[in-house]
């Protein structure tokens, strides 16, 4: 019996423990002054305030040139610090929950030439590991599917949703593809030497991915009957309403995609990782090709690197002239993309303005995922997705958020991590 | 049919074949020869020093009769005049596979062996010291035809599979004879490596520490064998007895392992002959201080095509220096005095073996020391000086005519005799025709010149300053060659030239004209222009200096410790004292000498450390960087396997760490298993070689582990025969192996305890190195660091160890210890935990990152860790999390990456805080060490600078020269006509808890 109790008790708390309430409409409007306010383009406004009403914002400017009495609601906020919502390029969050069980992975469709695979159906708006992100200022993702040489179609969500319709500020934004690699790795299981030694079908690969484009470009440009579902998918890339994110590391490779994309009429491109990106800054900077670049947590690429190379690499194309967002992808990518403003705060470190920094995860990463007209920057008219942190959001001692709000809606930034800290430490206070 | 063939073979073979005196014989008469074979007018090497400038050698079946100036030639001698020729004793290999065919695999599976496959042998399929090539050997003509040409006379060749393999036989490649004869010692040395069987597929050892723990164990198990405490019967163990007065052969392979199995041999007294890896170079005083004998591979890498340059920009620097250098491997070896012998086994093909011997020679190698590593040195090391090696008296007639000197690239190898039998590699009576020439034909007249190896000359023709494309052969005294005489190649319009060689000097023949005409030609030698032609053989290119580790950010010399004073720093002391502005800081002696306001020290060097934060140096309790294997996974406990056996000092991610401010770390076996190995905790002292890293004062730890990875959850669906599959099997290991642990002790204590006429006739118990590990922990002197999760199993092995009447040391990861944070607090184990890792399995569902904010508070000693040599170069942004999450003070923060994990591993009176008298192991940071911004500028160890930020940008800089010059000598080489290899880039895996690799390489 007292078991049955414990039982009942356990599957009670883990409803309690659920996903948080996603917040109502705004209703009232609201002014948070006396900030310093990071505008998201590279500039501050000091003793700032930001109004916002129906989801938009309506002030941003001097704390002292505002009228308060517009605004039902006045947040005193003096010291604090007020940011846009941080945005996560090329980012899996809610489409797996937890790595290594199996069914909660779908992240990447079996195939190759995918541009019809969707990400947004399988993004989870409840998953425990996107709320996570919220009491970090991570507040908006790109969701994009892995895998395949044409992985499939993202799109960009906010973190705040009873389902993946609410979730979706802009549908279907890019495709993305992962350029073949010149280079292949030694299958050991076959006697081969593990180390890299050169893939002989890097132009077959690539010859393959030209082919598709174009056979779908044909297929768009006739009566498309019978109806193909990847050729319909591409249409985007050629009318220039989607972006090509090509996923893509080396010198060489980038080099090569950048002239594939123009041989194939696709003219809106984003490298994505770019880790020899910094060798070829000229020619991204020149074709006004942005960079997502590859989080400066994870190792040189090779022993003979400079060390610190993963931390200035945004620095090192920023000053070249490219613009740059960050990509969180790696290992224990989605549970880590809450440090997104850790990873631009140690790309300040290495050469890098403190609101530059800031860009790259708001006004540049809004702009490469073309949803720039409605977020990344603190400025009228555009959403009011933002948030108040205690300090620099970029560094982890004063990265502490006491507000957040996402199209103005004040959300919770409870999480079951949140939960269970107040309920352990009750537990122990109690003693 | 085939059949057939075969027998024919056989029959036909045996005419040919030696017989023993006492078989019966069918085919014919007996015969007897016991006439002398005289060689005379010879230049003769006896003994590597012992040379014979114009000698008779003398011999009768088989072996040398008589050598040197005046031997008188007895009358029933057939005499062989050698015009000046020399003699040399033939080559020995002593470490070969000739003859022995690979072990035959077993059918593939997916489910693990864990139990040995043979009965009355010893409990590890990988040990086999019962094993004798003897019976494995059977003659292969092709192969000893190669290793004649090449000038091998004997070998000792093994079974090449297994730990322990058992006894090589040493075998005389003489090609006229039965195997009775062949065979000089049937068990000649005893083979071992760090390689698993491949004819077995049980799983223990996984990792090469564990193939260090199998051998020390096995020694142990001989010793108690021996004594006659056994009850059964084991045919490894009495093989291994058998074989212990042979030579002990160590296949290494490795600069490093040649070190690892030289430790293990120092345990138990074995001086083990190592063969090496061609690497010993690269730690040369290590392998001086081995005092060991080597056999010494000349393997020496192609140079890499780099005629792309993305590729050629991705081959690594020490891949590149290991190129440049390799050559020099035997001269550094024979400078340095050790003893070494010299093998072909590691070349594929022997023609390669002759080009590296050529050029170790080339590069330094004194020709007298490369001529014992091939003869007297085997024979000796072998224990067979007075049966092969020299061609003293009464010595194996094994012995090479040459043209003269053979270590000369212009040498001819003629003949290399066995055991009095000749075998023929270029035939003596081949007249040399090599030199320039005036070619006249036709009344035309050409420049020619001859030149390489006599059997396989070269043709170069020219007409004025063209070269024209020509074709040579020259067999059994014929010289034909051919040539365009317009040099055009549209036109196949050719002069074709023969001649019969018959003496040296001019050369005249027939021509075939491109009419089809014919007609004399002549060739007029020139006088000698060898002087010449010396100059143009090849230059040694620049040998690049050694760095330690010889690879990027390598280091020419070890840092030194120095007099430092840090003035006007913020100093985060760790301690009570708190964070202290405006300090000084003297280091001296590697320690802290003192720290105050306005210090001064007489020959200190300053370091202006105003505006900068000087903190301890950060210490990672749980790392997996700096070592070669991780997991040993073939036990559900493997208590006998240390991390200290496998400290790889070559591993980038030290001076990574360095670069992070972390000066000392503990690396940790994996999590394969409840109970994993024993920890190895390493100063960061980059350049240092393995013994070298490990800290002196160091604690002695073991690594537990719970939850999925030891029940194999994520292991695949094949994986699930191993005990535990269950957190409640899991206790029960832990149980069963400290209850065993326990009567181990009780046992060896009453044992001890009787008097020595009772010990005489009572068995001793076995000494358990695994056994003894444990006993270590239930009296106190070993502590236990548990990879954990969840809370059920984190306070069931507290339980366990209350039973047992001891504590758990250290729970790390401990994701769900802020559940169990009371209990905890009471059994008195600390916290070592990530500071914000989650959802990437499902026993981290829960975990949270204010778990060390509420452990801390409960009043744990809470450590923040990496797991991951990438997160380990920003603990301090690790440990900076605890303030955001759960509202850590900075102070408090802080310890939990210096003084904590100190106090965590028993070593926080030596390091993890700046204090009088304390390890002088700093770091200078640009910023407050817990911010973003924060970059280390100077990581000191000891009162040594090991990193400096500037100085690590200077050799990027560095790097990129070396590379680019590497990369110019490498075209300059494929230009000469050396043989190139694809470039391939090597990658270095990342260790985490569940790694599961033998050993890196």
């Amino acid at each position: 019996m007292k078991n049955l109790i414990y039982i009942a008790f356990l599957m009670i708390t883990h409803i309690i423990l659920a996903q948080q309430t996603p917040a109502s409409p705004q209703t009232t409007s609201i002014l948070i002054t006396g900030a310093t306010i990071h505008i998201g383009n590279g500039t501050v406004v000091e003793n700032g305030a930001v109004g916002f009403n129906d989801g938009k914002i309506t002030y941003v400017g001097s704390a002292s040139a505002v009228d308060k009495n517009e605004f039902s609601q006045v947040i005193d906020a003096v010291g604090k610090h007020i940011y846009p919502g941080f945005i996560a390029l090329n980012s899996t969050l809610g489409l797996v929950e937890i790595d290594a069980v199996r069914a909660t992975d779908d992240e990447d469709e079996i195939g190759s030439l995918l541009p019809h695979i969707r990400s947004l159906i399988a993004y989870n708006a409840e998953s425990k590991v996107v709320e996570s992100m919220r009491p970090n200022g991570v507040l908006m993702g790109q969701v994009t599917p892995r895998g395949g040489s044409i992985s499939g179609t993202s799109s960009v969500v906010q973190f705040d949703a009873w389902n993946w319709e609410d979730a979706a500020i802009k549908v279907d934004d890019a495709i993305h593809m992962n350029w073949p690699n010149s280079l292949k790795r030694g299958r050991p299981w076959r006697g081969e030497d593990p180390g890299l030694k050169p893939n002989e079908d890097y132009t077959k690969e690539i010859d393959g991915i030209i082919h598709f484009l174009m056979e779908a470009k044909a297929y768009l440009a006739g009566n498309q009957n019978p109806r193909n579902l990847p050729y319909e998918a591409t249409k985007g890339l050629f009318d220039g309403t989607q972006k090509l994110f090509i996923h893509v590391d080396g010198k060489r490779e980038i080099t090569d995609a950048v002239n594939f994309a123009k041989k194939a009429g696709i003219e809106k491109i984003v490298v994505v990782g770019g880790d020899q990106a910094d060798e070829v800054s000229g020619l991204l900077a020149s074709n006004n090709i942005p960079v997502v670049v590859k989080r400066p947590h994870r190792l040189p690429s090779s022993d003979d690197e400079n060390i610190k190379h993963t931390f200035m690499l945004a620095s090192l194309l920023s000053k070249a002239g490219v613009l740059c967002s960050i990509d969180p992808s790696g290992s224990m990518e989605r549970m880590n993309t809450r440090n997104l403003p850790f990873y631009a705060g140690s790309f300040a470190a290495y050469g890098m303005a403190k609101e530059q920094a800031v860009q790259l995860i708001t006004e540049n990463a809004a702009k490469i995922a073309g949803v720039d007209k409605l977020v990344g920057t603190i400025e009228t008219g555009k959403d009011a997705t933002l948030f108040i942190s205690e300090g620099d959001a970029l560094d982890m001692r004063t990265n502490i958020i006491s507000k957040a709000y996402i199209q103005g809606r004040d959300i919770s930034l409870e999480t079951h991590q949140t939960e269970l800290w107040k309920r352990y430490t009750e537990k122990y206070g109690k003693k | 049919m085939k059949i057939k063939l075969c027998i024919l073979a056989l029959f036909g073979c045996s005419l040919s074949l030696f017989s023993q005196e006492y078989f019966p014989q069918n085919d014919g008469v007996k015969t007897e020869n016991s006439n002398y074979t005289a060689f005379k007018n010879a230049k003769i090497y006896v003994t590597p020093t012992n040379i014979i400038e114009n000698g008779v050698l003398l011999v009768q079946n088989g072996k040398v009769a008589a050598v040197g100036s005046s031997v008188s030639i007895p009358e029933n001698s057939v005499t062989i005049d050698l015009n000046g020729k020399s003699i040399y004793p033939s080559f020995i290999d002593m470490c070969s596979d000739f003859g022995i065919l690979a072990p035959k695999e077993p059918q593939k599976s997916n489910t693990p062996q864990y139990d040995a496959s043979r009965e009355g042998y010893y409990w590890n399929d990988h040990v086999m010291p019962e094993n004798r090539a003897v019976e494995k050997f059977s003659f292969e003509e092709k192969r000893a035809k190669e290793l004649l040409d090449a000038g091998f006379g004997v070998v000792n060749t093994h079974i090449s599979d297994g730990i322990i393999r058992g006894s090589g036989a040493l075998i005389a490649l003489n090609e006229n004879t039965t195997n009775s004869e062949r065979i000089i010692a049937e068990d000649a040395a005893q083979f071992l490596s760090f390689e698993k069987s491949k004819a077995s597929r049980q799983a223990y050892p996984t990792s090469l520490m564990g193939a260090i723990a199998l051998l020390r164990q096995m020694y142990f198990d001989a010793q108690w064998y021996e004594a006659g405490n056994a009850e059964g019967k084991d045919l490894s163990l009495e093989a291994l007895i058998k074989n212990r007065p042979l030579p002990q052969i160590f296949i290494a392979d490795d600069k490093l392992n040649d070190l690892r199995a030289d430790n293990l041999g120092d345990e138990f007294k074995l001086n083990y002959i190592i063969k090496g890896g061609g690497n010993e170079f690269e730690r040369i005083d290590e392998i001086v201080g081995t005092k060991a004998s080597y056999i010494i591979p000349l393997n020496f890498p192609d140079a890499y095509d780099v005629t792309d340059p993305y590729m050629a920009n991705k081959i690594s620097l020490e891949e590149m220096l290991l190129w440049n250098q390799a050559p020099t491997n035997p001269k550094v070896l024979a400078e340095n005095n050790v003893t070494f012998a010299i093998t072909a086994k590691d070349n594929k093909k022997l023609t390669d073996f002759k080009a590296n011997l050529l050029k170790a020679i080339a590069y330094g190698l004194d020709k007298t020391t490369a001529l014992e590593a091939l003869t007297t040195i085997p024979a000796s090391l072998l224990n067979e000086s007075d049966e092969i090696g020299t061609l003293e008296k009464g010595r194996y007639a094994n012995f090479l005519i040459t043209s003269g000197d053979i270590f000369d690239k212009e040498t001819t190898l003629y003949e290399n005799w066995v055991q009095g039998n000749k075998h023929v590699v270029n035939n003596m009576e081949t007249i040399d025709i090599r030199g320039e020439y005036t070619l006249n034909i036709n009344s035309e007249s050409y420049a020619l010149s001859l030149s390489g190896e006599l059997e396989k000359i070269k043709s170069e023709l020219k007409k004025g300053a063209t070269k024209i494309a020509s074709n040579i052969t020259y067999q059994n005294g014929w010289l034909h060659l051919f040539f365009n005489p317009n040099g055009d190649a549209d036109k196949d319009q050719f002069i074709r030239l023969s001649s019969l060689i018959a003496s040296e000097g001019n050369l005249k023949g027939e021509a075939v004209l491109t009419n089809g005409n014919t007609t004399n030609w002549t060739a007029i030698k020139k006088t000698s222009q060898e002087k010449e032609k010396e100059t143009e053989t090849d230059e040694i290119p620049k040998v690049f200096p050694v760095t330690y580790p010889n690879k990027a950010f390598g280091l020419k010399s070890l840092p030194q410790q120095q007099t430092i004073l840090f003035k006007n720093a913020t100093v985060w002391t760790s301690e009570d004292t708190g964070i202290l502005q405006n300090t000084d800081v003297l280091v001296k002696n590697g320690k802290i000498a003192s720290m105050g306001t306005n210090l001064s020290a007489s020959g200190a060097k300053i370091i202006d450390a105003t505006g900068k934060h000087l903190t301890a140096g950060i210490i990672d309790e749980h790392s997996h960087i700096a070592a070669a294997a991780i997991n040993e996974a073939g036990h559900n406990s493997s208590a006998e396997v240390t991390i200290e056996d496998v400290v790889n000092s070559e591993d980038a991610d030290i001076y990574r760490n360095l670069s992070g401010g972390v000066t000392t770390i503990q690396i940790l076996h994996g999590s394969a298993n409840p109970i994993g190995g024993r920890s190895a905790i390493i100063k960061l002292k980059w350049g240092e070689d393995p013994t070298g890293l490990l800290y002196k004062e160091r604690s002695k730890f073991i690594k537990f582990a719970l939850g999925e990875n030891v029940k194999q959850s994520n292991w695949g669906a094949s994986q699930t025969i191993r005990f535990p599959q269950t957190r409640m099997g899991v206790e029960q290991v832990f149980t069963d192996y400290f209850q065993r642990a326990k009567e181990y002790s009780e046992q060896w204590k009453a044992y001890n305890a009787l008097s020595s006429s009772k010990k005489s006739r009572t068995k001793a118990p076995r000494y358990d190195v695994e056994m003894e590990t444990l006993a270590e922990i239930l009296n106190k002197e070993r502590f236990i660091t548990c990879h954990s999760y969840v809370q059920s199993e984190i306070n069931m092995l507290m339980k366990v160890a209350e039973k047992f009447d001891f504590n758990i040391n250290t729970f790390t990861h401990i994701l769900e210890g802020y559940k169990v944070a009371d209990k905890m607090k009471e059994h008195g184990v600390g916290g070592s935990t990530f500071s914000d890792w989650w959802a990437y399995k499902f026993e981290v569902n829960d975990a949270i990152p204010y778990n060390a904010a509420i452990m801390h508070d409960q009043g744990i000693t809470v450590a923040i860790n990496s797991d991951d040599g990438e997160m380990s170069r920003r603990l301090n942004q690790e440990a900076a999390k605890t303030i955001k999450y759960g509202g850590m003070s900075e102070e408090e923060a802080w310890k939990m990456v210096t003084i904590n994990p100190a106090k965590l591993l028993h070593l926080d009176t030596h390091i993890g805080s700046i204090k009088e008298g304390k390890d002088a192991d700093l770091v200078l940071w640009s910023d407050h060490p817990l911010s973003v911004y924060a970059i280390a500028e100077k990581t000191i160890i000891e009162g040594a600078v090991y990193y400096d930020y500037e100085q690590m940008q200077e050799a990027e800089t560095l790097i990129r020269q070396e590379k680019n010059e590497l990369v110019n000598m490498m075209i300059r080489a494929k230009n000469n006509g050396v043989k190139t290899q694809a470039p391939k880039v090597k990658e270095d895996e990342a260790f985490h808890c569940n790694t599961l690799i033998y050993q890196l390489k």
